[in-house]
């Protein structure tokens, strides 16, 4: 019996090496392992998760320059005949404060909760959590049931009405899937900041590493106070609030 | 006897015309335009075989953990093979994707999201960008 198990794992180690060689592994017949690129590149870690402070008394009522960054950034430049069926990776809200009448102003997008109800609700595994902790639609599975949609608390995410040609290269977009802001992590993947806190002159958006103590956004939460929008419902965002 | 031989004379020339008839009606083999040859990641016949496996094995390395810049990917192969008149990798039987992608009748999804023009920039006017009304 050992025998017959010895020759077993000594054939497979044997073609897993000539296949090796080939520039793919054989994990199965018919299956194999493309080892081309695997050890390039730097992977989404779990010791990372990414956040985002925003610092709502900084974030002018008149200003939309986030919203125009992550546009210009994600290729949201196609012309819709219905404004409701819009994409809005990222919009500015103003909130009042009825007794008062004092005015608050924030920008709104994808919370990137660490216990995300849209990929609690999604039945193909589309909807996900990369190890860094950004929230992201996997379109290639995606059907467009928009039930991740229903489940969102912050009405962050937007369905592709309609066939699109002008997608930036990065940042593939496309009709029948749902579609959220990404944290720009076509950005983030190379070190960058998202487009929208990059195009803050206001100095309102914080993004960084929440569990990096040397990081600016881990310093200022412990600074000052800060909010989760809905915190109630305990999905523990990514993207937290200043000043409201 | 002469007409029995000449029907069979002229079937059987029938007979034999008959795949001459049929190859020219066949759909000409793709001819696609190969706009940087010979620096590809893997041999041709490799790539022919393959190019899908490794394009699907590198999404999902990409997009599920992040890992980018890497040898084999969807823009790397429009950056080399997009057509220099057209700018992409389809449009006609001679670009590159389309060309054999049309003559084996396999249905491209790839482009209903990513972009087949190599070095395209989104640049038209941003929509209104202000919120929803309450």
């Amino acid at each position: 019996m050992s025998d017959s198990k010895n020759t077993r794992r000594g054939f497979l180690a044997a073609s897993a090496t000539m296949a090796a060689g080939l520039g793919f592994v054989a994990i199965a017949p018919g299956i194999r392992l493309i080892e081309a690129a695997s050890a390039q590149g730097k992977l989404a870690s779990s010791k990372v998760r990414y956040g985002l402070l925003i610092d709502s008394n900084k974030c002018k009522s008149d200003c939309d320059a986030c919203v125009g960054a992550c546009a210009t950034e994600n290729g949201i430049v196609e012309k819709v005949a219905n404004p409701r069926q819009r994409a809005q990776w990222i919009r500015k809200i103003n909130l009042v404060e009825t007794s008062t009448g004092k005015t608050h102003s924030l920008p709104m997008m994808c919370q990137h909760c660490a216990k995300p109800p849209c990929v609690d609700v999604c039945p193909t595994g589309a909807s996900f959590k990369r190890a860094d902790g950004i929230v992201l639609v996997d379109r290639h599975i995606c059907i467009g049931c928009r039930y991740c949609m229903m489940a969102c608390p912050y009405k962050a995410r937007s369905f592709g009405h309609q066939a699109l040609t002008t997608q930036n290269p990065e940042v593939p977009r496309g009709q029948g899937c749902v579609e959220a802001c990404t944290f720009c992590v076509q950005r983030v993947d190379r070190g960058l900041k998202p487009a929208c806190v990059e195009a803050c002159t206001n100095g309102a958006m914080i993004f960084g590493d929440l569990n990096d103590p040397n990081s600016d956004i881990y310093k200022r939460i412990r600074e000052v106070s800060s909010r989760q929008v809905r915190a109630d419902l305990k999905l523990d965002t990514g993207v937290r609030y200043q000043g409201i | 006897m002469f007409k029995r031989v000449l029907a069979v004379m002229l079937f059987s020339i029938a007979a034999l015309a008959q795949p001459a008839v049929a190859d020219a009606g066949r759909v000409p083999k793709p001819t696609p335009t190969i706009e940087t040859p010979g620096q590809c990641v893997a041999p041709v016949e490799e790539m022919r075989r393959n190019h899908m496996e490794m394009l699907k094995h590198q999404r999902n390395r990409t997009m599920r953990m992040g890992e980018r810049d890497t040898k084999v990917s969807l823009n790397g192969c429009i950056q080399c093979h997009a057509s220099k008149i057209n700018g992409s990798v389809l449009g006609s039987r001679d670009n590159f994707c389309e060309a054999c992608h049309a003559y084996a009748a396999v249905k491209l999804d790839c482009w209903d999201c990513h972009q087949p023009k190599a070095n395209y920039k989104a640049t038209a006017s941003a929509p209104p960008t202000m919120g929803l009304k309450p």
